[in-house]
Parts: C-alpha cells; structure tokens; sequence
C-alpha cells in the first residue's frame, strides 16, 4: 500500500499482490475455503487444488523468467556489438 | 569477388583461424573476423592472415557474433554477405558454387547442403541428429531443406536486412531457416563439403546439445511472439 502511494509500483502490481494477500488472509483464517475451490475445479481435496494451482502460477512463472532472462541477455549482446563496431570504426580512421 | 563479404564468427580458434582466412582470402578480398571474446591469439591469427578483426569483448554465441559481422559488412556497402565457420570444416572452393546462384539474380539465398554432396563423410551420430533437424524443421518453420545447421551460407544484401535475427547462440541456424520461410524468401541449396577433422569434431557441437538449440528457437518463437 506505501509502495503504491510512492508510486514505486503501478496498479497492476497492487492490485495483484493486495489480491494475493487477501486470498492469503482468508485461506489462514478459512482453510476449509480451499475445499469450496476444489470443488468447483472438480478436484477431491482442498489440498490438491492448491497443489495444482500452485504448480501452474510457478510454471507460468518460470516461462516468464525465462523470457525476461532472454531478453537481458539481449540487451548485453546489442552493448557488446556496438562496442565491436565503435572499436572497428576508430581502427579504420584512427 | 566484387561486393563480396564473408563473415567469420571464431571463438578460441587460434589453430584453425588463421588457415580459414587465408584459405577464404585467395578468392575474396573482403573478410571480417568477428573475436566473440576468445582467451587466446585468435584475434592475432586472423588479423595477421589479412581479415578485418572486430571484438566482442565478452563471448556472446556465434549467432550474435555473426550478426555483429554482417552489421559491419552491411555498413561497409557489402552486396553479398557468406558465413563460414573458422574450424577449418568449410572448403573455400565452395564459396563460387556459393555466390554464383546469386549473381544469377532470382535467388536471395544459397545454403551449403552437406547431404548433397557426395564426398561429405557424416558420422552416424551427427548424422541422425541432423536428420532429426530437418524432419523438426521441416514441421516446425515449414521449410523443405537437405540439410540444417551447416554454417556456410550466402545472402544478398536485401536478404540479410529483412531477417529478423535474435539468437544469439546455436539456434540462430534455425532462426535463419524459419525466417526465409516466414519472409518466403527465395533460396537454393548447393553442395558443400564439410571436412570432420579430429579438431572440428572435438570442438564443436555436441549432439546432445540440439535439445538445448531446440528448446532455445521455440522460446525465441514463442518470445517474438509478443
């Protein structure tokens, strides 16, 4: 909530990560209220469906790091061409 | 061979790259070598055999290095860009076989086939991964070709700057491929010799490493496609 007022994170981050600690907040005081999720998803216990949540928030994670880790390593080669091509440039007229 | 460029990616190459260049040299003119960051004399060696010697400072992949090399070749006015690889495996009495197609007019790409060729010795491991990789490409960029992953290649000018190239390592062989495809892009593969020397085959590609040049390209597709 500080964070958003400092503008330090915009309202998508907020809102998934006020999103985030509220479920938090309620499966805490609630755990039952997992049973209810399971069951709508078709799943037996409350458990596996936070299992299985669980599992798929990671993997889409996981693809988004990697992704982003792509992109960085991006970044570094465009640095280090156009230092390649600067150093090339200045042996040609010195 | 007026316009000509041929472009060298050579990382840690001091045995082989000085051969490369000269070998390349008594047919054009006009060689970059593109250093992606080697420990050792390869920058020596190349620049001593007469290429022009740029310099990753930190090694990037051979995909980037040679993108490096085409970008300065293009900003030198090249017509015609070839890559070769610097481990001594391309013959450069291929690079007329090479070139020619395109002074034809018609073509924008000519790609070295090892499987056309007749005197190309493929060991049975290598051979089934690249057998592997033209059935992959072939589903996957939908592209018919002989062979993949062979190194020698020649580009006109107009060719080379529309591919949109971002693998910076192995997978940029496939990236090529699948963007002559998407940009239909007209090409023409003919015959090349690759010589698997002792050295070539100790430093080069594991086989085992397509999983990894696989699972590299789809992740590129799949980043693109944002």
């Amino acid at each position: 909530m500080l964070r958003f007022r400092k503008r330090e994170i915009g309202l998508g981050p907020f809102l998934l990560w006020t999103g985030f600690w509220l479920v938090a907040g309620v499966l805490v005081l609630r755990p039952s209220a997992t049973q209810w999720v399971a069951h709508q998803l078709g799943v037996g216990r409350g458990a596996d469906a936070t299992f299985y949540l669980g599992i798929t928030a990671l993997f889409y994670l996981f693809l988004r790091m990697q992704l982003k880790i792509r992109d960085l390593e991006h970044q570094t080669t465009e640095l280090v061409r156009k230092l390649a091509l600067e150093g090339a440039r200045k042996a040609e007229r010195p | 061979m007026n316009g000509v460029f041929v472009v060298i990616a050579a990382f840690n190459e001091e045995r082989t790259v000085g051969a490369a260049v000269r070998g390349v040299r008594e047919r054009v003119a006009n060689v970059v070598v593109v250093d992606d960051g080697s420990a050792d004399r390869t920058a020596c060696e190349a620049g001593a055999a007469g290429a022009t010697v740029l310099r990753h400072l930190i090694n990037r992949g051979q995909g980037a290095a040679l993108k490096t090399g085409i970008t300065y070749a293009l900003g030198l006015g090249a017509e015609v860009i070839v890559t070769f690889d610097s481990d001594g495996q391309h013959q450069p009495e291929d690079l007329d076989t090479l070139v020619a197609p395109l002074r034809g007019g018609g073509v924008d790409v000519v790609l070295g086939s090892r499987f056309l060729d007749r005197g190309t010795r493929v060991p049975p491991v290598r051979w089934i991964t690249l057998k592997l990789g033209i059935v992959f490409t072939r589903i996957v960029s939908r592209i018919r070709v002989t062979d993949v992953h062979n190194g020698l290649r020649a580009f006109t000018r107009e060719a080379v700057q529309r591919m949109n190239l971002h693998e910076d390592r192995m997978a940029h062989a496939s990236e090529i491929l699948d963007e002559i495809s998407r940009l239909g892009l007209r090409y023409r593969e003919v015959p090349t010799r690759i010589l698997y020397t002792d050295y070539s085959r100790q430093k080069g590609q594991q086989s085992t490493a397509a999983v990894r040049i696989a699972l590299d390209f789809l992740l590129g597709k799949l980043g693109k496609g944002h």
